[in-house]
C-alpha cells in the first residue's frame, strides 16, 4: 500500500457548455474512471480526441482547464484525497509532488524568461531545493536528457533552442523538483518524426532512472506500448479496457481496443508501373520569391495512372513545395512538368481549364478548406457546375452518387461543414475533388489531423476510390505507416532533394542510405509494436 | 538651425529665456503626477487582473472610468471647492516660485497633481489590465499555475514581463499627455507653466511663441514614443537575442 502513488476512484468530471441558441447547461465528460499507479510505474492513457485523457491528467493535479470542474470521486496521492485539499495544499502538490509536461513545450515556456530560471522555479518555490542545488540538478537532467551543452543551455531563451530540445527542457522542468508523479500530455505529438523517437527515448530513460510514477497520455498506441507498464483505453469519457501492455496489445478483449490495435494494418500490394505516366516531374529546381536558396533541387518523379506516389520526409524537406510547383502556385526556376502527355504551363494563369480539372487537391485541414456558410451540396456541386455545367436534377443526382461513393448518405446534402465530424469533413473534400473527374489528386497530409481510427477509414476509402475511378494519388505525408498502407512508389525527400526513389518494397528494404535509415527507425515504435503483434 | 526661438511679438522678450522657466515648471508638475499615477495605475491593473470579475476589479473599473469621463476642469473646480475652500488642506491656486522649498512647492501643486492623476489613471490601468489578461490566456501561464505558484506570483513573474511592451506604450502616451495636455489644468489652477504661456499668447495672436511651444510639445511627444519603442525592444528577448 505504501508504494501506491496515485489512486483514482470513480472520478467524474463535468463542464459547462454554451451552445449557441440554447440554454447553458452542464455535461459530464468523464463518467467514473478508476485506476491505481504504483511508484516507478507508467500508466498509458489512450483514446481518440475528446475521450477525456487530458482532463483526467489534469485532475491528478486537481486542476480543471477552462470551465472544467471535477464533480465527483476521489484522487488519492501519497495518502490524501487531493480533491478535498485546500488551496495551500493543492499549491504544494502542484509543482512539488505532481508535475506536468505539456504537448507544446514551445507554448508552455515563458518567452521572456531564461530556460534555467523556469526549470528550477517550481523546485525552489516549493522549498525542495536551494536555488544552487536546483540549478545543479537541472544541469544534471539536461545532460541525462541528451541536450547539447548542458552547462550553458539553461542560459538561453526558449526561442533559441529547437522544438525537440525544448520538449526535453520541459521534461527536465517536470523532473527537477523530484516529483512523485509526472503527467505527460502527448509530449511527442507536436514534434517532427525524426525528433519524436529521440525525445521519446530520452523521456523513457529519464522515467526509469528517476523512478517516478508517470501518467502518459497519447492517442498513439505505438508510443504508449513503448513507454508504459499498463494501458487504459478511454472512449467518450468511459474506460474501455485497462490492463498490462502485453494484454492490451496482444489479447485485446473489447471491440474498440481491437480496432485500435489493428489500425494501419491495411494490406496494399505494390502495383507495377504500367502504361504512360500521368505525371512526369523533370529536373525541378525551385525557390521562394525573395529568398536566396533553393527549396527543391533537381527533383525527378513519375506517377502512373491508378497508382499512388508517396512523398515522405520531415517538415522542411520540400514535400509541400513540390505540391505547390505541380499545382502551378510556385513556378519553378528550372525543369518542366508533363501531365497526361502534355506539357504543363509553369504558372497557374497559363493552364487550361482541362489542366485544372484533371489535377485536383485535398488539403491537410478540412475545416479551413471548405466555406463554412455553404452546404455540403453546394460545395460538391460547385465543380460540377464549373467544369461540366450541370444543373438541377442532373447535378443533384451526381452529388448523391458522389456522397454515396464517400460512404455518406443523401441526408448530408443540406448540412453545413460545422455539423460534420473531422472525418466526414475530409470525406466531403475528397468528394469535391472527385467531382471534377480528375486524373490525379494531390493529397497533402490528409490524415495527419485525424484520429487513428478515422484516418484508417479515410485511407481505406481512398484505396477503394482509386480502384473504381482509376485516379492517381500524389500522397504527401510524414508518416511511414501511412506510406506502407497506401503507396506503390515512394520518394523520400530530405533538404529539397529526392534521397531515395522507387517501388515501395525496394525503398523500404535495406540497404538504406543514412537518412532513410533514421527516417525508418524514427517510426520504430511502430515497427517494434508490429513485431509484438507477430 | 541655431536653436534660437526668436523674440515674442507682444513683449519683445527672448522666447528661449521665458520658455525655459515655464517648461521646467510644467515638467515639475508632470513628473510628480507621473510618479504617483504610473505605479498606481499598474498596481491597480494587476489587482484588477488578480480579482478579475470580482468586486475589487469592478470597483477599480468603475472609479477610474468615472474619473476619466468627468471633464478635468470640472474635477479641478470640485476638488478646489472641497479641499481648498471647505477643508483648507491645500492652496487653491498653484502658484510656485524659486523662493519656495520643495515641501512648499509640493503643497502648492497637490491639487493639480491629483486632478492629472485621476485623468490619466484610467487609461493606463485599463490597458495594463487588458494586456495582462491577454497574456493570461497563454499556455505558459497554465504551466506557471501547475508549478504551484500563487495568483500574484503568476501575474507578476510570468504575465507582466510579457505585457511590458503594450503597457509602456500607453504609459508613454499618457506621460506625453501630462506634458502636452496640461493647458486646461494650468489655466484652472493658474500654474505658471507652458500651457498657460501658450494660452496667453494664443489670445494675443503671438505666432512665434505659439510656434515655439508647438515645437517643444512635438519634441516631447516624439521623444517619449521613441523611448516606448526602445523599451519594447529591450523587454523582448526575441529581439534582444536573435537566433
Amino acid at each position: 500500500m505504501s508504494d501506491l502513488q496515485l489512486q483514482v476512484r470513480d472520478l467524474k468530471i463535468g463542464a459547462t457548455v454554451y451552445p449557441p441558441g440554447e440554454k447553458t447547461h452542464d455535461i459530464e465528460i468523464v463518467h467514473g474512471v478508476s485506476f491505481d499507479l504504483e511508484k516507478g510505474k507508467v500508466l498509458g492513457l489512450i483514446g481518440e480526441s475528446g475521450a477525456g485523457k487530458s482532463t483526467i491528467g489534469f485532475a491528478a493535479m486537481s486542476y480543471g482547464r477552462g470551465g472544467v470542474k471535477i464533480t465527483g470521486g476521489e484522487v488519492w496521492i501519497n495518502g490524501r484525497d487531493v480533491l478535498k485539499s485546500d488551496t495551500g495544499d493543492i499549491r504544494k502538490l502542484r509543482g512539488g509532488e505532481v508535475t506536468y509536461v505539456s504537448q507544446s513545450a514551445a507554448g508552455s515556456f515563458n518567452p521572456a524568461k531564461k530556460i534555467l530560471d523556469q526549470v528550477v522555479e517550481a523546485a525552489v518555490e516549493q522549498n525542495k531545493f536551494s536555488r544552487k542545488d536546483a540549478e545543479a540538478r537541472a544541469r544534471d537532467l539536461f545532460e541525462k536528457l541528451g541536450l547539447p551543452d548542458p552547462e550553458n543551455i539553461g542560459d538561453r531563451y526558449p526561442h533559441q533552442v529547437s522544438g525537440g530540445q525544448l520538449q526535453r527542457c520541459m521534461t527536465a522542468l517536470a523532473l527537477c523538483p523530484e516529483p512523485d508523479l509526472v503527467v505527460f500530455d502527448e509530449p511527442t505529438t507536436a514534434l517532427d518524426v525524426t525528433t519524436q523517437i529521440d525525445v521519446l527515448m530520452a523521456i523513457k530513460a529519464a522515467i526509469r532512472e528517476t523512478g517516478v510514477a508517470a501518467l502518459y497520455i497519447t492517442h498513439d498506441l505505438a508510443v504508449v506500448a513503448q513507454v508504459s507498464d499498463d494501458i487504459m483505453v478511454l472512449r467518450h469519457g468511459d474506460m474501455v479496457e485497462y490492463g498490462p501492455v502485453d494484454q492490451i496489445i496482444n489479447h485485446p478483449q473489447e471491440e474498440y481496443t481491437q480496432a485500435l490495435v489493428s489500425v494501419r494494418s491495411i494490406n496494399h500490394e505494390e502495383k507495377e508501373p504500367n502504361g504512360e505516366p500521368v505525371l512526369c516531374v523533370r529536373n525541378i529546381t525551385a525557390r521562394y520569391k525573395g529568398t536566396q536558396f533553393d527549396v527543391l533541387h533537381n527533383v525527378n518523379v513519375e506517377l502512373y495512372p491508378g497508382q499512388t506516389l508517396a512523398v515522405v520526409g520531415e517538415s522542411g524537406s520540400g514535400k509541400s513545395t513540390l505540391a505547390r510547383v505541380i499545382t502551378g502556385l510556385l513556378p519553378p526556376r528550372e525543369g518542366e512538368i508533363e501531365f497526361a502527355g502534355r506539357n504543363l504551363s509553369a504558372d497557374l494563369a497559363g493552364r487550361s481549364q482541362e489542366d485544372l480539372r484533371e489535377l485536383q487537391m485535398i488539403y491537410h485541414v478540412a475545416d479551413v478548406a471548405m466555406y463554412p456558410r455553404q452546404t455540403v451540396g453546394t460545395i460538391i456541386g460547385r465543380p460540377l457546375e464549373f467544369y461540366f455545367e450541370m444543373k438541377g436534377d442532373e447535378k443533384r443526382k451526381r452529388i448523391i452518387a458522389l456522397l454515396d461513393e464517400i460512404e455518406l448518405g443523401e441526408e448530408f446534402i443540406d448540412r453545413y461543414p460545422a455539423e460534420l465530424s473531422g472525418g466526414q469533413k475530409q470525406r466531403v473534400c475528397i468528394a469535391r475533388a472527385l467531382a471534377a473527374k480528375p486524373k490525379m489528386i494531390i493529397c497533402d497530409e490528409v490524415t495527419s489531423a485525424l484520429d487513428p481510427l478515422v484516418a484508417d477509414g479515410i485511407l481505406k476509402l481512398l484505396l477503394n476510390l482509386q480502384k473504381i475511378e482509376d485516379v492517381a494519388f500524389l500522397f504527401i505525408t510524414h508518416d511511414l505507416a501511412t506510406v506502407r498502407a497506401i503507396s506503390d512508389t515512394i520518394a523520400v525527400m530530405y533538404q529539397g532533394k529526392v534521397q531515395r526513389y522507387g517501388g515501395k518494397t525496394k525503398v523500404l528494404s535495406p540497404p538504406f542510405d543514412d537518412y532513410t535509415d533514421t527516417f525508418c527507425s524514427a517510426r520504430s515504435p511502430r515497427c517494434v509494436w508490429a513485431g509484438w503483434k507477430r | 538651425m541655431t536653436g534660437d526661438l526668436g523674440t515674442a511679438l507682444t513683449s519683445g522678450a527672448y522666447i528661449t529665456a521665458s520658455i525655459t522657466k515655464r517648461l521646467s515648471n510644467t515638467l515639475f508638475l508632470a513628473v510628480w503626477a507621473a510618479i504617483i499615477a504610473v505605479p498606481l495605475a499598474i498596481f491597480l491593473g494587476l489587482l484588477a487582473v488578480r480579482f478579475k470579475d470580482r468586486w475589487p476589479d469592478k470597483l477599480i473599473s468603475a472609479v477610474t472610468l468615472a474619473s476619466i469621463s468627468i471633464p478635468e476642469f470640472l474635477i479641478g473646480y470640485v476638488l478646489m471647492y472641497l479641499i481648498a475652500v471647505k477643508l483648507r488642506w491645500f492652496p487653491s491656486v498653484a502658484m510656485i516660485n524659486d523662493g519656495m522649498s520643495l515641501g512648499e512647492k509640493l503643497s502648492a501643486i497637490a491639487l493639480p497633481v491629483t486632478v492629472l492623476t485621476l485623468v490619466v489613471l484610467a487609461h493606463m490601468m485599463r490597458m495594463t489590465r487588458a494586456a495582462i489578461l491577454n497574456v493570461m490566456q497563454s499556455a505558459y501561464i497554465e504551466t506557471a499555475e501547475l508549478k504551484g505558484l500563487n495568483g500574484f506570483q503568476v501575474i507578476f513573474r510570468h504575465a507582466f514581463p510579457n505585457a511590458i511592451a503594450p503597457i509602456v506604450n500607453v504609459v508613454m502616451l499618457n506621460l506625453a499627455y501630462l506634458v502636452v495636455g496640461v493647458v486646461v489644468i494650468e489655466v484652472v489652477f493658474v500654474y505658471p507653466g507652458m500651457g498657460q504661456y501658450l494660452v496667453d499668447h494664443v489670445s494675443k495672436r503671438d505666432v512665434p511663441v505659439v510656434q515655439a511651444c508647438g515645437l517643444i510639445f512635438a519634441a516631447v511627444y516624439i521623444g517619449l514614443n521613441m523611448i516606448a519603442d526602445i523599451v519594447a525592444i529591450l523587454s523582448n528577448p526575441r529581439l534582444r537575442h536573435p537566433k
